[in-house]
């Protein structure tokens, strides 16, 4: 973005002057949803420009990677986007996949599991978008309404994977252990209860009076400044952009579900919002299709060389236990070659980009991270608004700073 | 890839043919390396006859030890249809030489490589001719080394931990 002259400044002459206000926000403010300082320059009550300082919390993780087997990155992935960590581990791990070329072996009980768990994980993520966003314009109960469906999901990954916000779940070859015996009934419960939360969030939103003043032509973005920006998720249909990567690059057999992507054409706020909330209710298609169709079945590739032995065998058998050594020590072995896999996370495309020499550990490991590219849309948002608009323009785009600063 | 994806990959590679340096097909992605000096014209070229007009991805990857020239730069394109349709992508690659690497930027083909070069410029101090605004954008700003090089020694990360330690020896805090 072409930089203004900063502090302007204008001198009458008899006494009386005039200057461009600096103000720092951030980087601890409640509403700036973690660490992020934006410095703004404003003229009275406008923002004349804004410039984000991000890198806070920058933990250097696709360096980290370099030096660590692919097994061991999969931690990693979770503090990235840390509201949906289940959607980022399955995205690294597909990228592995692809990378080793497994796509085709991958049983078909752990590919609808994964997407189940993928679609919670966007529901889960849309929950907190909607309601942090909700909250930072002064609607407390809409956050407090959508937090306690939340800790309903979160139920549902612990019982899965052992952990609520860090899942580190699925395993290169499919999902490391047979999926809890009340699964389904947990899915079922909950494709039951939700839609009464849903519409009650829409019912305290949709029409709400101040909700519409607050967000409603509020961080306008056009749809070519939006493709221009690279912007994906939300933030780009909510222009009028219907680019979704389930829909044009499927992955996990998402062209076998049926479901639509919610675009909304204003570029507001508002429109992100109707966005989010209709893409939930297309998650929970996606759920109910795909619990219908759990198939039984191995729950995990038979690859040797990739996948670790069963721990009985690893108790009673000598070559199990040698086979698990190798394959925790060394890594498995990739192919040379460099992929790029792109997934639909709530936030946009997240994107994995895989170098590898051959070993068991990455040569690089690039991250594209959706938040790190809508936030640069912010100062285009935000031009000539007022200062209190900043804060539902950061809301509307859904960022987490750890994916930001990675 | 569906067979109208690959027409449209064919075609940019025999029209382009004569720029291209390397073709390189790995599980179903094209990757094209090119001249250094023609990157600007061939990125205009693909977005106004092919409508590359969507940047997936920027990056970089550094070959230390591995081959010359040492980097690589990589930029992911995504298709738009006049509907938003499509979904082909092509990976473009340029090599670079590892003393003062130095490239055009595409900020002026598309606003959103912005971030994306500050984040290169930070991680491996490549620089970007014609870049509006490139400073280091995850790293402090007094930061000196470069992390994503591969020579960037991570067992002393921390160059501020030891001036911090020798301002306390030295009693000059």
């Amino acid at each position: 973005m072409e930089r203004v002259e900063l502090v302007t400044e204008k001198d009458y002459g008899d006494g009386r002057r005039e200057e461009s206000l600096m103000l720092n926000m951030g980087p601890q403010h409640p509403s700036t949803h973690g660490v992020l300082r934006i410095v703004l320059y404003l003229d009275g009550e406008i923002v004349q420009q804004a410039v984000p300082y991000i890198g806070y919390l920058h933990r250097g993780i696709e360096k980290l990677c370099e030096n660590i087997t692919y097994q061991q990155c999969l931690p990693y992935t979770d503090r990235m986007d840390y509201v949906a960590s289940i959607c980022n581990n399955i995205g690294f791990i597909l990228t592995v996949e692809k990378l080793l070329g497994i796509e085709d072996e991958i049983p078909e009980r752990a590919k609808v599991a994964e997407v189940i768990l993928s679609e919670l994980g966007r529901i889960e993520s849309h929950l907190i978008g909607i309601g942090t966003n909700a909250m930072d314009l002064g609607a407390v109960s809409a956050f407090l309404y959508c937090f306690k469906e939340r800790e309903r999901i979160y139920e549902i990954l612990e019982n899965v994977c052992g952990a609520r916000l860090t899942t580190s779940y699925p395993r290169v070859g499919g999902l490391p252990r047979e999926l809890p015996n009340n699964f389904e009934d947990m899915i079922r419960n909950f494709i039951k209860i939700f839609p009464k939360t849903l519409s009650e969030v829409d019912k305290l939103l949709t029409r709400n009076k101040i909700w519409i003043n607050r967000t409603k032509d509020v961080a306008r973005i056009s749809a070519d400044e939006a493709v221009e920006l690279g912007l994906t998720g939300p933030v780009l249909r909510g222009s009028g952009v219907p680019y979704d990567v389930r829909k044009s690059i499927p992955y996990l057999g998402y062209e076998n579900y049926d479901f639509e992507i919610p675009v909304a054409n204003e570029g507001d706020a508002y429109a992100r919002f109707l966005c989010r909330l209709e893409e939930m209710r297309q998650s929970l298609r996606i759920i109910e299709q795909a619990i219908d169709n759990l198939p039984d079945g191995p729950y995990i590739a038979d690859l040797p060389d990739i996948v670790l032995p069963e721990k009985e065998k690893v108790y009673t058998r000598m070559e199990s236990l040698i086979r698990h050594f190798v394959i925790v020590y060394n890594g498995f072995n990739t192919p040379k070659g460099e992929v790029y896999h792109a997934v639909e996370n709530p936030k946009g495309e997240l994107g994995y980009y895989l170098v590898s020499d051959g070993t068991g550990k990455p040569y690089r490991m690039r991250v594209r991270g959706p938040s790190f590219i809508n936030m640069q849309s912010l100062p285009y948002m935000v031009k000539g608004a007022y200062l209190a608009d900043v804060i539902a323009a950061i809301g509307s785009i859904d960022i987490v700073l750890g994916e930001i600063d990675r | 890839m569906n067979q109208q994806e690959q027409e449209i990959i064919d075609s940019i590679k025999d029209t382009l043919s004569d720029n291209i340096k390397n073709i390189y097909e790995f599980r179903g992605e094209t990757s094209l390396t090119i001249e250094k000096e023609k990157l600007l014209e061939i990125c205009k070229r693909l977005i106004d006859e092919y409508r590359f007009i969507y940047l997936a991805d920027l990056t970089a990857v550094d070959y230390l030890e591995v081959k010359i020239p040492r980097f690589e730069m990589v930029y992911y394109l995504h298709r738009f249809d006049k509907d938003y349709e499509g979904n082909t992508r092509i990976r473009i690659k340029v090599e670079l030489s590892g003393d003062e690497p130095e490239i055009d930027s595409v900020t002026s083909l598309w606003k959103g490589a912005d971030w994306l070069e500050r984040e290169v410029y930070d991680m491996f101090g490549i620089n970007f001719k014609g870049h509006p605004d490139l400073r280091r954008i995850l790293m402090p700003e007094d930061y000196e080394e470069f992390p994503l090089r591969k020579d960037f020694d991570v067992r002393n990360r921390e160059p501020s931990k030891k001036s911090f330690q020798n301002d306390l020896i030295s009693g000059n805090n």
